[in-house]
């Protein structure tokens, strides 16, 4: 089979959506519609909660083994934080299983590729599944379904624009690892984060691009960014 | 090809004789999706982490075993590899895996003493004869590539500083990268073998130490 592994030899399909302009309009319709179940006050201070994770995401915590992180918070609980972050990927999954659902019946591909395809779909929709219980585990309510809008109009176009959705799902997990509280959302988070890896790496070496974009060390994605890269396929 | 075939026989046998806490936990998790179906693998995460607390041994215990594991990674791509008889894509794919666990070797090094610590010095190891060839090093590869990528997993939550859960999830993504690569590779599927794959199943340290203790001279 084809590969393309040359390091430098590949474009970064994610960087390529890292240049969008941040959009703090489509940010905030964004974020509506994923905290659209948690509730007022809850979803007000979870995302105020997320914001200042993401701020301070590269600060080291105390390693006092004695500290116990966030165990209590004036509103929203201990656990709006990890709401928000569980909807958040429960949104880009939502959009992920509907391109994928989308993919499998177009009947653009067979063989191999298909069957690639269809268990990457049905993959997509337990992580769904997965994080619905996650939000419901923590309390909150699981974001509405989201129906994308995907172009899906031949094998090659489909083929370049899944590798773009699975490396941004991977730095989009990425960037989130370090602001989760609850040590199992943490735990699902990493269990899912690597096989969208997988996947990604899959689907560069169907486009002959580098399995490993960014080299030994994958680059996280922040919510601002991720949230620009999928506004083009938002309803 | 079907996912049964992409077993790592090793690590189950760890898996069900273990006798560590861990290892049950495991076990167990394993035990429900087997008989609730891949719907439960959630939940078996959530069961295998949730009674667990940030390692005794701290964030450099658990940064010198990731060490540890990286030195036998490297060894293996940087040295095993030129006597393995490689040859094309199989040939770059190790030329470019190599690269990365050393990077992940200096990384974690200096990440170590970053946090005060002493990095561990590399154990000798020791690779079975079936290395030998191509195919006996990629079916080798994969199994420590996916070992790699549940013992970052298992570990992950049990890490106190965000700071270095960071840079442990920028080496995992890249280890289920070449994971995927290399089961593709040899006619694996590139998610893993549990359940409909969706998940990675975390280890615990204990049996992954377990897992490549063969190989440590």
């Amino acid at each position: 089979m084809p590969n393309a592994l040359n390091e430098e030899a590949g474009p970064r399909p994610v960087a390529a959506m890292e240049v969008l302009a941040r959009d703090p309009s489509e940010r905030k319709k964004f974020l509506k519609m994923v905290g659209r179940n948690v509730g007022g006050a809850a979803a007000a201070s979870s995302f105020a909660v997320f914001l200042a994770a993401c701020g301070s995401s590269k600060k080291s915590s105390t390693a006092t083994t004695t500290s116990t992180p966030a165990t209590s918070t004036p509103s929203g609980g201990a656990n709006a934080g990890d709401i928000t972050i569980v909807n958040y990927a429960l949104t880009l999954e939502y959009l992920e299983t509907e391109f994928y659902k989308k993919v499998v019946k177009s009947g653009l591909f067979s063989g191999p590729t298909q069957s690639l395809l269809q268990t990457i779909a049905a993959q997509e929709q337990q992580h769904v599944d997965a994080l619905k219980h996650a939000a419901v585990t923590l309390g909150g309510t699981p974001a509405a379904k989201v129906v994308g809008k995907f172009p899906v109009t031949s094998a090659a176009q489909v083929a370049k624009l899944a590798a773009v959705v699975e490396n941004l799902g991977a730095s989009a997990y990425l960037g989130q690892a370090a602001n989760i509280v609850n040590p199992e959302i943490l735990a699902s988070a990493l269990a899912i984060h690597t096989v969208e890896a997988r996947h990604a790496a899959i689907l560069n070496t169907l486009n002959k691009l580098s399995i490993t974009p960014d080299g030994a060390f994958a680059k996280p994605a922040d919510m601002a960014t991720v949230l620009a890269a999928v506004k083009p396929f938002l309803p | 090809m079907a996912d049964s075939t992409f077993a790592v026989p090793d690590l189950a046998a760890v898996e069900v004789h273990g006798t560590t806490r861990e290892a049950f936990l495991v076990r167990g998790a394993l035990a429900a999706v087997a008989v609730a179906g891949v719907g439960a693998a959630g939940p078996f995460v959530n069961q295998a982490f949730g009674a667990s607390t940030p390692s005794a041994t701290g964030d450099l215990g658990i940064l010198n075993f990731a060490l540890t594991l990286e030195y036998l990674e490297s060894y293996f791509y940087n040295t095993v590899a030129k006597t393995a008889g490689l040859s094309g894509e199989a040939k770059s794919l190790a030329a470019l895996i190599a690269g990365h666990e050393a990077a992940h070797v200096a990384g974690l090094t200096a990440a170590i003493k970053g946090a005060g610590g002493t990095p561990v010095t590399s154990p000798k190891f020791k690779f079975p004869a079936s290395t030998k060839t191509q195919k006996g090093f990629l079916a080798l590869a994969s199994v420590l590539e996916n070992t790699g990528v549940s013992a970052y997993n298992g570990q992950g939550p049990l890490l106190m500083s965000k700071a270095i859960l960071a840079t442990a999830g920028q080496i995992v993504q890249v280890e289920a990268r070449h994971a995927a690569a290399i089961n593709y590779m040899i006619g694996l599927s590139p998610t893993p073998a549990k359940g409909g794959g969706a998940f990675d199943t975390p280890l615990s340290k204990a049996a992954v130490l377990k897992a490549v203790t063969p190989l440590l001279a």
